[in-house]
């Protein structure tokens, strides 16, 4: 199947394919059949704004996001240079007027993505075919645009969009709770029976001493009580807040559909959030691997390090996955080769011997293929960051300063900079935000609340994502946060947004990250 | 399998035009586009474009970078850090901005709608004829660039049948020279209505920046409007204290005297100049006169009589706006009024307190349909 209408793959690329192929297997890379797509400037632009699935339902803002990269793209301000899709096969787009240097590049790099979109653990659970889910979910849209309206279906996908990343990352990996099911009352039955207080075995003329009527009475009392008292709902707070609106909103057939198409969505591409650095570190590792060893011709080695070190280029405010990821599996493979790890290696602290070490241990590539297998992003920042590389690599910590309204550099010193890292990565950069309680006031409002980790959250987005909430759950909506250090929930009842100020908190040392 | 970003891409065209209708009265007022306008384009920020989510607000945050640099060296001005639009986090009521480009044509469209304006009747005939080429016909001679293929290889193939050197089984054809046919052009008559349009201001030391900046507003959108109704725009400034004189756009904002106010100055130069350059038979005349309403008191005679002799006979439409100033009387309003009344249809007069007011002038300017 082609996604698009597109001219074969020329004979030329073709037999690149099958090199660079060749190339990657041999160094033990692992992947989907790989199909490329060979379209121009404009397919990709448009595909690339449709989040890779040209199939994909439709809606405006894949329109905003296309006529900014094809903007920036005539501007000659930026440019996609390669575009994988996880899926098996997996669909790799090339773009015609590359030159030939690069689309070898881009090649080496699309089979670096493709074994790890196969082998990492947390793509496992990913729908390897989702070009063929992506087009179903594109028909159903399209037909309850035909049904209900456009603008209406539009509308609707507008406010899910807003919550789409209110999903619980890990669900896909531990169970939290029995499924629920829509037509299951079994619940509802068993409350319905009472329950008997346990009594011990007796004889007959025994049983009024050995289970005293008196104490039964009490025992059964008791647990009329404890079964009145309601059970809070959610039992436990749910992170999964798309899941909980899909079980318990006032949703209509369209609407529930449209939600669960947004949340497998969600669910689809978070992974790739979670390892952006690992992805990105991954491939730029192979194609830099496999072009430096194998891929380059003399005549083309000028070109190839001018795409490489532009792909790699990092900025002061901005770290670059790319290289960050590159210079990492590159320092580990370089620390198990030399055996520089385990107990006696972390108990060493002359920085020469470090430096030095070597036990020729040569476990480098083995343990590089372990990492890109069991990782993400934060595991892997936890684990293998370590002090000599931030000072290699001349990492630092900013941050803003409010007195001179600019972004300055805040520390050097190694824990402050891995503690910022991996708030950054921790839940992808989101805030952490829970259902709480989905009969507040016993009303039928909506409680939510913000696990705040020093940072706020922005008050106009917000506010307008509580609007959009209202839209899915119809009664009152609520969220629990901190707002210059005061507890504050903000509230949005369908008309009106209110704010109530509660107790400050207590500063604690290190509350601040 | 068909590509369906065109279909997402008019939607969102849709969706910022009835943000730009929403907010319309907002962009006139403010003037904020005027800077931003291109060729044919204008770039407008549209609130709110984007679908919000939950997220950390952009100051404080911070983040980890890579390079050289101290302890407290600054990185990069807050605000504007990461995406460059517009003032986030620090101003909560504040929207979201995203610049979009729209044409200048379909900005026009929206004005008119909105402000209901009246789609203007060109006067008279279309006086101006263009000629335009249109390729409509064949010749003999031309230029290779323009042979038309097919005709040519008929008539080759034609002449080769007739001849008896064709050969089906060797179906080649060769054509000579006199087979070779071109395309060619004919002129045909192509009606154009041209409309000019004058601007004069008084410059003397009453006007202040600040009323500058509201004809300045005002001109960018009568522009627009007029310019979405004629095919072809002719624009003119004149500037004026005592003496009156033709300027190009930059000075015409931008300069300032401190002589007196002479008003009949600027009308008897906006009137030789339509009689030299604009004919009214082939023009749609338009002058727009903004001032604080001083003029020498011994001069009002002489203006009114310009006014009333050589321009409202010619113009389709003649607009006095007058804005407000500390400085100025603001008695011309009212002597035109006296004098002209509501007797004269190409006359309106228009009273600009302040950069709301703009606004509502405009439409009392175009809502004639003139």
């Amino acid at each position: 199947m082609s996604t698009v209408e597109t001219s074969r793959l020329p004979p030329q690329l073709v037999a690149m394919q099958r090199e660079v192929e060749e190339y990657a297997r041999g160094h033990g890379l692992d992947f989907y059949p790989t199909i490329f797509e060979y379209i121009d400037a404009d397919q990709l632009n448009a595909i690339a704004a449709k989040g890779g699935f040209p199939v994909r339902y439709p809606h405006w803002r894949f329109g905003m996001e296309y006529e900014q990269l094809s903007k920036g793209y005539h501007h000659g301000l930026q440019k996609i240079y390669e575009m994988v899709i996880n899926n098996n096969p997996c669909y790799a787009y090339l773009m015609t007027n590359n030159a030939l240097t690069d689309q070898k590049l881009v090649m080496a790099h699309v089979y670096g993505h493709c074994d790890f979109f196969k082998n990492n653990f947390w793509f496992s659970q990913t729908n390897r075919k989702m070009m063929d889910e992506m087009a179903n979910h594109g028909n159903r849209v399209r037909r309850y645009m035909d049904d209900v309206g456009v603008e209406e279906v539009e509308e609707f996908i507008d406010a899910c969009l807003s919550l789409e990343d209110q999903i619980d990352i890990h669900s896909p990996f531990i169970r939290r709770r029995e499924e629920k099911s829509r037509y299951d009352f079994a619940d509802d039955a068993a409350r319905d029976e009472r329950e008997e207080p346990p009594r011990f075995r007796a004889k007959n003329y025994m049983d009024s001493f050995i289970n005293p009527p008196g104490k039964l009475a009490a025992a059964a009392k008791e647990m009329e009580e404890k079964r009145r008292e309601a059970k809070p709902f959610p039992e436990r707070p749910e992170r999964d807040l798309l899941l909980f609106l899909l079980e318990h909103a006032p949703l209509n057939g369209w609407q529930a559909d449209v939600l669960s198409i947004v949340r497998d969505e969600a669910y689809y591409f978070a992974p790739q959030g979670q390892t952006k650095i690992m992805n990105e570190g991954w491939a730029s590792y192979w194609h830099s691997t496999i072009m430096t060893r194998q891929g380059l011709t003399a005549a083309e080695v000028v070109n190839y390090c001018d795409h490489h070190s532009g792909t790699l280029a990092s900025s002061p405010t901005q770290l670059n996955p790319y290289k960050l990821g590159i210079e990492l599996f590159r320092d580990i493979e370089d620390r198990w080769n030399r055996g520089a790890f385990g107990k006696e290696y972390n108990e060493c602290d002359d920085e020469r011997e470090r430096r030095n070490w070597n036990t020729k241990a040569g476990l480098g590539r083995d343990k590089i293929f372990e990492v890109r297998r069991i990782h993400n992003d934060l595991t892997f920042i936890d684990e293998f960051l370590t002090l000599d590389f931030v000072r290699d690599q001349r990492l630092f910590k900013f941050g803003y300063n409010a007195s001179t309204e600019y972004y300055e550099i805040e520390s050097r010193e190694f824990p402050k900079v891995k503690r910022q890292l991996l708030a950054s990565l921790t839940n992808m950069g989101r805030p952490q935000i829970a259902v709480r309680d989905g009969n507040y006031k016993n009303r039928g409002e909506l409680y939510l609340e913000h696990t705040y980790s020093g940072v706020e959250l922005q008050l106009d987005y917000a506010r307008e994502t509580l609007r959009n909430l209202h839209t899915l759950w119809t009664r009152p909506v609520h969220l629990e946060t901190i707002i210059q250090d005061t507890h504050t929930v903000l509230s949005f009842d369908g008309a009106e947004h209110h704010v109530e100020k509660g107790e400050a908190i207590e500063l604690e040392e290190g509350a601040h990250l | 399998m068909v590509m369906k970003i065109e279909r997402d891409q008019r939607r969102f065209r849709q969706i910022v035009r009835g943000r730009i209708r929403k907010n319309l009265r907002k962009y006139v007022t403010h003037g904020e586009m005027i800077g931003r306008k291109g060729r044919d384009l204008v770039s407008i920020p549209v609130p709110q474009l984007d679908v919000p989510h939950f997220r950390f607000g952009d100051n404080g945050a911070g983040g980890v970078g890579q390079g050289e640099g101290e302890e407290g060296q600054p990185l990069g001005k807050g605000g504007d850090q990461k995406s460059g639009q517009g003032p986030a986090g620090s101003d909560p009521g504040g929207g979201h901005l995203l610049e979009v480009d729209v044409s200048l044509e379909e900005l026009a469209e929206i004005l008119g709608e909105e402000l209901e304006l009246p789609r203007i009747e060109p006067r008279g005939n279309a006086s101006i004829v263009q000629e335009k080429a249109k390729y409509n016909s064949i010749r003999q001679a031309g230029p290779e660039s323009l042979r038309h293929f097919k005709r040519t290889y008929l008539r080759a193939l034609r002449r080769q049948i007739s001849t008896g050197v064709y050969e089906p089984k060797d179906p080649r054809v060769v054509p000579i020279k006199a087979d070779k046919q071109y395309r060619s052009w004919n002129t045909v008559p192509h009606p154009q209505v041209n409309a000019a349009v004058i601007y004069m201001m008084d410059v003397s030391g009453s006007m202040t920046d600040e009323q500058k900046e509201i004809v300045r507003t005002e001109a960018f959108w009568i522009d627009t409007w007029l310019s979405s109704q004629y095919q072809g725009i002719e624009t003119r400034y004149i500037i004026h204290d005592a003496v009156a004189k033709e300027v190009d756009e930059q000075t015409f904002y931008h300069t300032r005297e401190s002589g007196g106010t002479r008003i009949s100055s600027a009308y008897k130069a906006c009137a030789s100049l339509i009689e030299e350059q604009f004919p009214q038979s082939e023009w749609n005349l338009y002058c727009f006169q903004f001032s604080d309403g001083d003029n020498w008191g011994e001069d009002n005679e002489e203006a009114f009589r310009v006014l009333g002799e050589r321009l409202l006979p010619v113009v389709n439409l003649f607009c006095y706006g007058q804005v407000e100033s500390p400085y100025g009387s603001g008695e011309f309003l009212g002597h035109l009024q006296n004098r002209f009344g509501d007797e004269h249809e190409a006359l309106v007069l228009s009273e600009i307190e302040d950069k709301d007011g703009i606004y509502e002038s405009i439409k009392q300017f175009l809502g004639k349909g003139r």
